[in-house]
């Protein structure tokens, strides 16, 4: 039984459909990456397995279970968390507290937890009680993510993390995203900087104009010569 | 949750705001010293400015969370008032507690059982009438300007149930006259305003603590600053919307019976007439910031007592409606709020 | 004799509710055709029919203790131009409207920028502000004393007891005009353009149209048509103070009329403002506390909320697909990048 598995989605906003019948698999523990052309859909996806947005056909299950259209609250109670690619961090609350909104969920003492979120995350233990609207971009990403983490996932679903971010710190985001996916948490990605995402991945999908276009290993995708044509900017 | 939410429930003064509300307050002391201005007019200016706080604050709270202008926040007020009337001149009395002129004050012990009581009785009716109409709305996704378009319709609605129910005449809470507190400077205060005073710092010391230190408290920050990430972080954002309406509801009710204590008289339109420097409060102090709305409120409380001593009294909420209009033009945003 | 009574009394009554037409349908225009939220329709009311009655009332008379210093006097100093057919009113109410349309204009440039609700809090000041100043400004307008010497427009034609058939009839070509004139702009190219607007307002703005100055237009174009209901409610009921616009019954209610008749609908309009001035009428003849002022407040009120909850179009729908209230399935997330 796969982790995650999403079936045949058709979706969009309002009148305009977006996916028409897109499919995905992750397997627990993996790192599944999402790449594709600006508009094929890539972030639609995702807000549609999280159940933000309804499909209009097509299924999602999550640990064996129907988990279509279910709001975000009972999502992030099963373990399955979602960093949007803008405006993640609530920017007038301080780090520390952004990181207890990440356990809102939470009824049980979750200071072990953030202990060992800070100790992930050593940056943001130096400045836990300044405002997030005070950190860089960066920054932003890493506590939103770190967020995320708070409820210890199963799984985590990234929109670009990477996005507007200076190269070095893209390969930092990226060491984490392995660090985190080492710890057990399975990880559905969707990236612009497609080679080094690839790279560490297991698996990949290539979505255009909304509709599955290739699926493989990271590493065969990575040297399919039609995928780097086309997909990976030559 | 209707209409967009560029604000958030800012703790940290914006600096360059801070300083020229500080300056102000300075020039406005050196003024009044220098007998240029009455200090008088000033202190009762501030008096009057912690009531329009009380009810800006929770006004500036569910702008903020809830997006719309909630018109009904002045008719909110007066009903707080009226029942505390009801729980003072009628309930009160029949069980034998009619006690007035407790220690300075006009007022008895009665006040402190019906100002609860008015509170949950707004907290009640704030949480009905956003199950039955306001989240109604939600779900059909109808824009900020219709929700307060529905509010308009649960103000007029409110205002004449009072006067259904008390008449459209002029009522007092029973009192007894008592001496002012006479100071330097030909400074007059009432007992009654120091009771004010107190009771507006206890509510906004607590609501200081349980927007920064409780679970809900901090949640509603969060569905401030951005409702949709707070929904997508796992934040039951119902239940926030709930609290809000709880907080505001109770902070209208409280100003209310305030201001029928401050102006000894109570009449039907008190509230709609306060709508006035309650929303200059609030777009001075940036929408949604609660703390702004207070600095706001004694802005405006201070500037529209002084303005009697050149103005014709009954020009005070002109004088908030002028200052509003300012800021409107020069920073729509607000002294406290930041371009985001 | 009793039938003469009724008659009367209806007439009466149809002239009430010609006038709130003409206001319901000035804040279609700012609400059905635009989106803008005009909560201090009194202020427009009071507005044009000071200026009405100031225009025309003579000059004041210190025998009578008049505290005003200005009566324009118009019915007398046109004299001969009047050319038989009074035409004094005609330049009363248009100069009631072009105050009108003058505050519109200073209003809407500092607010309409701005977001939607921030209009609404606006209009609310501008409305108590203009009743405070007429209150205590007694050099002004006689202040509390109100003015009460409007003159009759074609008083000498019919004997006092027939006027308000005249009048009636003078009222339903007021309307009428009114009602082609917002039909033809709503379907001329300007309409279109703020149908647009109204439908996607970014979409509008990307095509070049400039949103603002159309929302400036139509809010300056609803207060024109306001000016013109208080000009002739001025001249009907021939008296005018400050208490005669209080909120309930030269906002609120014309409100309740535009919503229950239908927002966006010229003909909704008028429908609602007969109906609900016809319930507000009538109910005054039910027993008990059914007609009790302050009950029927409380109606004016449940009307709108009911309105908005149960059939957001009113009793005759949307004509066309309007703004707000419309209900838009909510369009929040744009299309990923």
């Amino acid at each position: 039984m796969s982790l995650l598995e999403a079936r045949d989605i058709v979706a969009g906003y309002g009148e305009t459909e977006i996916l028409h019948g897109v499919s995905i698999t992750v397997e627990k523990n993996q790192i599944v990456t999402i790449i594709g052309p600006n508009g094929s859909g890539k972030s639609t996806l995702l807000k549609t397995i999280f159940g933000l947005l309804r499909p209009k056909q097509g299924s999602v299950r999550f640990n064996g279970e129907d988990i279509t259209g279910t709001p975000p609250e009972t999502m992030v109670r099963k373990g399955l968390c979602y960093v949007p690619q803008s405006s993640n961090v609530f920017p007038s609350l301080s780090i520390h507290e952004n990181l207890e909104m990440g356990a809102f969920v939470r009824k049980d003492d979750y200071s072990q937890r953030i202990r060992e979120v800070y100790d992930l995350f050593p940056d943001l233990i130096k400045r836990k009680n300044d405002r997030a609207g005070t950190l860089s971009g960066g920054q932003r990403q890493m506590l939103a993510v770190a967020r995320a983490l708070m409820v210890d996932p199963v799984m985590l679903l990234l929109d670009e993390p990477s996005a507007g971010l200076a190269p070095n710190l893209v390969a930092s985001v990226l060491q984490i995203i392995i660090g985190i996916n080492q710890a057990g948490v399975a990880i559905l990605l969707v990236e612009q900087n497609a080679r080094e995402a690839l790279k560490l991945s297991s698996r990949g999908y290539i979505l255009a104009s909304g509709q599955n276009q290739l699926e493989d290993d990271g590493n065969k995708l990575l040297n399919n010569p039609d995928v780097a044509r086309l997909y990976l900017g030559g | 949750m209707a209409g967009m939410r560029k604000t958030s429930l800012r703790l940290p003064f914006h600096w360059t705001a801070g300083y020229s509300v500080l300056l102000g307050l300075v020039v406005v002391l050196i003024l009044a010293f220098t007998s240029v201005i009455k200090l008088e007019l000033v202190v009762n200016g501030l008096f009057l400015g912690t009531i329009i706080g009380l009810g800006a604050i929770g006004l500036s709270l569910v702008y903020g969370i809830h997006g719309f202008a909630h018109i009904a926040h002045g008719d909110f007020m007066t009903l707080g008032a009226y029942t505390s009337l009801f729980t003072l001149g009628v309930f009160l009395p029949r069980i034998g507690l009619d006690n007035v002129g407790l220690g300075p004050f006009t007022f008895g012990y009665p006040l402190f059982i019906a100002l609860p009581l008015s509170m949950l009785f707004l907290v009640a009716l704030a949480i009905g009438l956003d199950k039955g109409i306001y989240s109604r709305l939600r779900r059909r996704g109808v824009s900020s300007v219709v929700m307060a378009m529905t509010s308009l319709g649960v103000a007029i609605a409110l205002r004449g149930l009072v006067q259904f129910v008390w008449g459209g005449g002029t009522e007092q809470y029973p009192r007894v006259s008592k001496d002012f507190y006479q100071l330097p400077m030909g400074v007059r205060i009432p007992p009654d305003n120091l009771f004010i005073v107190a009771l507006t710092v206890i509510m906004v010391v607590a609501l200081y603590l349980f927007l920064t230190r409780t679970r809900t408290g901090k949640a509603m920050r969060a569905t401030s600053d951005n409702a949709e990430l707070a929904r997508v972080t796992g934040i039951n954002t119902e239940h926030v919307l709930w609290w809000t309406w709880a907080i505001s509801a109770a902070l209208a009710a409280t100003a209310g019976v305030l201001l029928a204590v401050f102006q000894a008289q109570l009449f039907p339109i008190m509230g709609w007439r306060f709508l006035i420097p309650l929303f200059a409060a609030v777009i001075l102090g940036g929408i949604g910031n609660p703390w702004g709305a207070l600095i706001g409120a004694l802005i405006i409380g201070v500037s529209s007592e002084v303005s009697t001593q050149w103005l014709n009294p009954a020009y005070k909420t002109v004088i908030s409606f002028a200052i509003m209009i300012v800021m409107l033009l020069l920073r729509p945003r607000g002294i406290f709020g930041v371009r985001d | 004799m009793e039938f003469q009574g009724i008659l009367n009394y209806l007439v009466g009554f149809a002239i009430m509710a010609v006038i709130y037409s003409i206001f319901t349908l000035g804040l279609n225009v700012h609400w059905g055709y635009t989106g803008l939220f005009n909560i201090g329709v009194a202020g427009f009311f009071a507005l044009g029919a000071y200026t009405s009655a100031l225009l025309t009332t003579a000059t004041p008379d210190p025998l009578k203790f008049e505290d005003y210093i200005f009566g324009g006097n118009l019915p007398a100093l046109l004299g001969v131009f009047n050319l038989g057919i009074d035409l004094w009113f005609l330049v009363a109410l248009l100069g009631a409207g072009a105050v009108c349309g003058l505050m519109a204009l200073i209003i809407g440039s500092v607010t309409i920028r701005l977001r939607g609700d921030y209009l609404a809090i606006v209009t609310l000041g501008i409305a108590e502000s203009v009743r405070y100043i007429f209150l205590n400004e007694k050099w002004l307008a006689n202040g509390s004393k109100g003015l009460y010497r409007i003159p009759k427009y074609l008083g000498d034609w019919v004997s006092p007891q027939h006027y308000d058939y005249l009048f009636l009839v003078v009222v339903l070509i007021v309307l009428v005009v009114i009602y082609v004139a917002v039909e033809r702009t709503i379907k001329s190219p300007w309409g279109r353009v703020l149908k647009a607007i109204r439908e996607d307002e970014l979409t509008a703005a990307a095509s070049g149209k400039n949103v603002f100055s159309f929302k400036l237009q139509s809010f300056m174009l609803g207060a024109f048509i306001m000016g013109i209901g208080g000009a002739l409610y001025a001249h009907n009921i021939r008296f005018i103070d400050p208490r005669t616009f209080d909120p309930l019954l030269a906002t609120f209610i014309i409100w309740a009329m535009l919503m229950v008749g239908g927002s966006g609908n010229n003909k909704g309009a008028i429908l609602g403002a007969f109906t609900v001035w016809g319930i507000w009428a009538g109910t005054q003849f039910l027993p008990g506390f059914l007609s009790d002022p302050n009950f029927r407040f409380i109606m004016v009120g449940l009307l709108i909320v009911v309105v908005i909850l149960l059939r957001p179009g009113g009793i005759l729908g949307e004509e066309r697909k309007i703004s707000a209230s419309a209900a838009p399935p909510n369009k929040v997330a744009p299309p990923d990048a």
